[in-house]
């Protein structure tokens, strides 16, 4: 089975912005994959290079093992993308938008996927409204509609909850989730890292133009051993040789940083010596935010 | 074949739908030249024994208006396109740059046309009488448009603000095409003038067009036409290049 996206040694710079710095990536058929990094870090650069907005300096970027410079036409019919920005055309209404659009992609006849998609998107009334008159979350959903028309087999999105509400952030990951069980492989980048957290089976993180991490969702919380601690205790209160690991205190409940679970004997042994009771513990595991702002501190201070 | 049409459709639904600012306005505004022109220098000046001033001057307003027209809508469409964004619903799908340029190029010609017909129409009030060689006219109209068409793909791809475009628009266009004898014969020029017309290439699409007219031309058809020709597979081969290579359209 070929690759769904092959990216290797690629290079890009914006006058003396060196925004891509040697990105390998592989990126398998059927995977639900997330970009994630702090702004700047170039993740929309590498989706512009594999949309063909943007042309690499150096190094190669295949969708279904097609170059997406050499052979444009075979990658962009594999490859929907999804832009960060809202942008629309204000002379349509959406069903011309999504008519116009599959016509750019070879395609007549398409009324009954374009049906679909509105159905799908929560669209239908609106078909034969103006884009000018459609809200900024109608707008993205038009977007998403236009990125899918030729029912490309990978499917990029940069950013797609951005400013969004909750109704349509639902109807958009269930959208998507299923294409993913049909098999389109889907590729995001997303601020709200619990969306990756709960959607995508792989993660790479990007900072400066680098990958930093790249793992399965599952391993990167593994590999992750710093955990919450929280106590609460009787008032002798907290022993002060365990101040130093103290993160915060709420009344009686202290917040302590647990740097693996092997230290936890450790810590209630100190406790029991010093008399006081412990008259709540829980454990709060990590997110992939505490990794993301680990990752990102630790590569900052190398 | 299907991607080129639809952005064609695309580019005219694009104009037809304000085609009271992109067809009936230019109409409106080539009229009133033409009255205010006609009125003030009609009783004084014949430029061909035998022809009129209004009749010299109405061919001349009309291929004016077509060229004029021709640039807007290739330049207007795509300098909107870049300035909101929504140029990346052209960039993201497989069209080749042909039909990129077909597509721009083809919608403003039929953009140029039409006003041009609408002044022809409107131009009647003064009972013209109809074209001698109609054939020499519209191949002088095609090539115009087209070589109009190819400068606003240029500009259009170029400029990266509206006053960018303004400034391609009333640095290069508009003095071209006023200083290219829509309003006058060259021989009626002082020499030196009479002989910086000769490098304009506007010049040469007006004089044959207005050949198309009355039969009558300032130089010979056949080497306005070999000129304009020229002008106009030499442009296109440039705008396909810069497309190609994704001139400030693909960084």
């Amino acid at each position: 089975m070929t690759t769904a996206i092959e990216i290797s040694g690629v290079h890009k710079h914006f006058g003396s912005l060196h925004a891509l710095r040697g990105l390998d990536l592989t990126i398998e058929q059927g995977e639900f994959f997330a970009l994630l990094g702090p702004n700047g870090a170039g993740k929309s650069t590498l989706i512009s290079l594999l949309a063909g907005l943007l042309r690499p300096d150096q190094g190669y970027l295949r969708v279904l093992g097609h170059d997406v410079v050499r052979d444009y036409r075979l990658a962009r019919r594999s490859l929907g993308v999804v832009p960060q920005e809202i942008v629309y055309d204000p002379f349509f209404t959406v069903r011309e938008t999504l008519l116009i659009q599959s016509g750019y992609y070879g395609l007549r006849h398409n009324d009954a996927w374009i049906n679909t998609l509105l159905e799908r998107l929560d669209l239908s009334d609106k078909a034969d409204v103006n884009m000018r008159a459609l809200s900024g979350g109608m707008k993205r959903r038009v977007l998403v509609a236009q990125a899918l028309v030729h029912r490309p087999e990978v499917i990029v999105l940069d950013e797609p909850t951005a400013g969004v509400d909750v109704e349509l952030r639902q109807t958009l990951w269930a959208f998507i989730q299923n294409l993913n069980s049909q098999g389109h492989t889907i590729v995001l980048t997303t601020h709200y890292l619990e969306e990756a957290q709960e959607f995508c089976q792989r993660i790479a993180m990007l900072k400066q133009g680098q990958i930093v991490a790249l793992d399965t969702t599952q391993n990167l919380l593994a590999s992750f051993e710093r955990r919450e601690l929280r106590l609460a205790l009787d008032s002798a209160g907290l022993p002060e040789s365990l101040r130093p690991l103290l993160r915060r205190s709420i009344g009686s409940t202290h917040i302590l940083d647990l740097p693996s679970l092997g230290c936890l004997e450790e810590i209630l042994g100190i406790i029991r010596q010093s008399g006081a009771q412990i008259e709540d513990l829980s454990l709060v595991e990590p997110d992939l935010e505490d990794i993301f702002v680990s990752i990102m501190s630790e590569q900052a201070s190398v | 074949m299907i991607g080129f049409s639809t952005l064609f459709y695309k580019e005219l639904l694009r104009f037809w739908k304000v085609s009271f600012q992109t067809v009936l306005a230019p109409v409106l505004t080539t009229l009133l030249y033409l009255l205010i022109f006609s009125y003030v220098l009609s009783k004084r000046i014949e430029v061909y024994p035998g022809v009129s001033y209004t009749a010299f001057l109405i061919p001349g307003l009309v291929m004016m208006s077509m060229l004029q027209n021709s640039f807007a809508n290739s330049s207007s469409s795509l300098i909107q396109s870049k300035v909101t964004g929504n140029i990346v619903f052209v960039l993201l799908p497989p069209l080749s740059a042909m039909d990129f340029f077909g597509a721009y190029l083809a919608a403003s010609v039929v953009r140029g046309f039409m006003v041009g017909l609408g002044v022809l129409l409107v131009a009647q009030i003064y009972a013209l009488t109809p074209p001698v060689h109609i054939f020499w006219a519209i191949v002088f109209g095609l090539f115009g448009c087209g070589i109009l068409g190819c400068l606003g793909i240029i500009a259009g791809v170029w400029a990266e603000k509206f006053d960018q475009l303004a400034a391609f628009q009333n640095f290069i266009i508009v003095p071209l095409s006023f200083l290219s004898g829509v309003f006058y014969s060259i021989h009626s020029l002082p020499p030196f003038w009479r002989q910086m017309s000769r490098f304009n290439p506007f010049f040469y699409m007006i004089d044959g067009f207005r050949y198309g007219f009355f039969g009558l031309s300032d130089v010979a058809p056949q080497q306005s036409l070999l000129i304009v020709a020229a002008s106009f597979l030499g442009l296109s081969a440039l705008t396909i290049g810069l497309i190609h290579r994704g001139y400030k359209l693909r960084g």
